[in-house]
């Protein structure tokens, strides 16, 4: 199962196992790490489970939706060129090893 | 640390996030949330969408896992039902006889489906749309149904019409107004939704009411309108809105009206109590009309936010600017501000292909922007009134005018 390191804004690493079909977002909510929000419950709809991906990875991520790309627009923390929404994120093989960072907040 | 026991009623999105945000802000005292339906608090938007259709199981559904609840040291009651609030004793009582000690209560009741006192409302066939009982029950239904009515052209209403049509069932939806989602959206954005349910195969009657629901041996067969029409259908879904559950505030002598009355830092008229979420009827800076009462996520959430921080030392006015979403089919519908009283709308964007927003002002105060499949619009527009900025009712219709920038804007 690939796994992935989720980064707290302090800089506390915790890492899972997540499933290939799972989101990072779901992954984290069901794990209860702290920093991913998650209001609309993965619809895109919220921008609150906003993460940066580590930068070499990026080409190994999902490519971006244009609803995704837009709702980052609305982050509470501003977007950089590694943002993504992580309910966007949904894990495939090639995923393994994936590490994001989480913003100082969501809401 | 701040310390004391806090009893939370009501396990859904308000009070199981002032569960977590109390521990998150530093809660050192107890923290037991109560809720009255059996099995760990879920998330609801996704009961009117994915989970009906079958896309997210249970799992998905969850707040958080079963172990959160132990590792936040969090007391969590499923299943169980407050009956009374004793004041002078600073004790609720439960259901089974219990009671239960608090130095500060938090009401998250939440609300009720309004269910009309029709003839034939009991039969069999007719369901609702709200908790994850119901869903399950409902989705058992739409999987051998032959015709669906469904009465109330709301978010839940809609967004099930979507479903049933997805499904390949025949979808009548009754209307008492004359337009989709009249409470909250703006004619044109109603008129969009219209079209692109009717598109999609769902018919509708507008300016009625149903009379009666018919039945044969216990069984639903149809809704018979005002005007004498009948609609035939296995499987009647109520959605007319909800009721706010106040009850108990109301037995113990807490103000209420459209909700449970509170202050701006969302205290009852009692400082020991608190209320928050789709329950609550509050002051909000952002709302021509106030006192209002939302029925929304992000409220609950917010308001959950808001008291946690107060019960760990750090009290603040109430002012998180209200969002509201809707996904109907293919159909996005994202909503922020409050948009009562409004007496002017410009539309942006491509109305005809579906991809727009409506600019809502009351004069010229920009209330609320609806957005339609145009989810970079609502980002901006969450930015712009979020801190406190406008756009006016000549650069909205101005479509060379950089929303973007507007929205990037510091100051």
């Amino acid at each position: 199962m690939p796994r992935v390191t989720y980064t707290s804004h302090d800089g506390k690493q915790t890492v899972l196992d997540v499933p290939v079909g799972t989101s990072v977002m779901q992954a984290a909510v069901l794990n209860g790490i702290d920093g991913i929000v998650a209001e609309c419950g993965g619809s895109c709809m919220c921008a609150t489970c906003h993460v940066f991906v580590q930068e070499d990875q990026l080409p190994k991520t999902p490519e971006m939706e244009l609803g995704e790309d837009a709702m980052l627009d609305g982050t509470a923390v501003p977007r950089q060129p590694n943002s993504r929404l992580s309910c966007q994120l949904v894990m495939t093989p090639a995923m393994e090893g994936l590490v994001v960072t989480m913003p100082e907040t969501q809401t | 640390m701040p310390s004391g026991k806090v009893v939370i009623v009501g396990a859904g999105h308000g009070g199981f996030q002032l569960a977590a945000s109390l521990r998150q802000g530093g809660y050192d005292g107890e923290v037991v949330l109560i809720g009255d339906e059996p099995g760990l608090p879920y998330q609801r938007p996704p009961l009117s969408k994915d989970y009906l259709m079958g896309k997210h199981g249970l799992d998905l559904l969850l707040m958080r896992p079963e172990g959160f609840y132990a590792d936040q040291h969090i007391e969590y009651m499923g299943g169980a039902r407050v009956t009374e609030i004793d004041r002078a004793a600073k004790q609720v009582k439960l259901a089974v006889g219990a009671t239960l000690g608090y130095d500060h209560l938090i009401l998250a009741t939440g609300a009720r489906n309004r269910v009309p006192p029709l003839p034939g409302i009991d039969l069999d066939g007719v369901c609702y749309l709200r908790d994850l009982n119901e869903t399950d029950h409902l989705r058992q239904r739409l999987a051998v149904a032959e015709r669906v009515v469904i009465i109330g052209a709301g978010f839940i209403g809609l967004e099930f019409a979507a479903c049933a049509r997805a499904a390949g069932r025949p979808v009548h939806v009754v209307e008492l107004v004359d337009r989709v989602m009249a409470r909250v959206i703006c004619p044109a954005t109603s008129l969009h939704f219209l079209a692109a349910h009717v598109k999609s195969g769902v018919e509708f009657t507008f300016g009625a009411a149903a009379e009666r629901i018919t039945g044969d041996d216990g069984k639903v067969t149809g809704v018979t309108l005002k005007d004498g029409t009948t609609l035939p259908a296995d499987l009647v879904v109520v959605s007319i809105g909800v009721v706010p559950n106040m009850e108990l505030a109301a037995a113990a002598g807490l103000a209420t009206g459209n909700g449970i009355l509170v202050d701006d830092h969302l205290q009852t008229t009692d400082p020991a109590i608190s209320a928050i979420g789709d329950c609550v009827s509050f002051p909000s800076a952002h709302s021509r009309i106030n006192p209002v009462r939302l029925e929304a996520v992000q409220n609950a959430a917010d308001h959950a936010r808001c008291v946690a921080d107060r019960l760990n030392g750090k009290p603040r006015p109430y002012v998180a600017l209200p969002w509201f979403w809707s996904e109907q089919g293919d159909q996005r519908l994202q909503i922020v501000g409050l948009t009562g009283g409004y007496d002017r709308v410009v539309v942006r964007g491509n109305l005809q292909g579906g991809e727009f927003s409506a600019f809502l002002y009351a004069g010229d105060t920009l209330l609320g922007i609806e957005s339609i499949n145009k989810p970079a619009d609502h980002a901006f527009a969450r930015r712009i009134m979020a801190a406190g900025r406008t756009v006016t009712p000549e650069q909205a219709a101005d479509e060379s005018f950089d929303l973007r920038a507007a929205a990037s804007a510091r100051g």
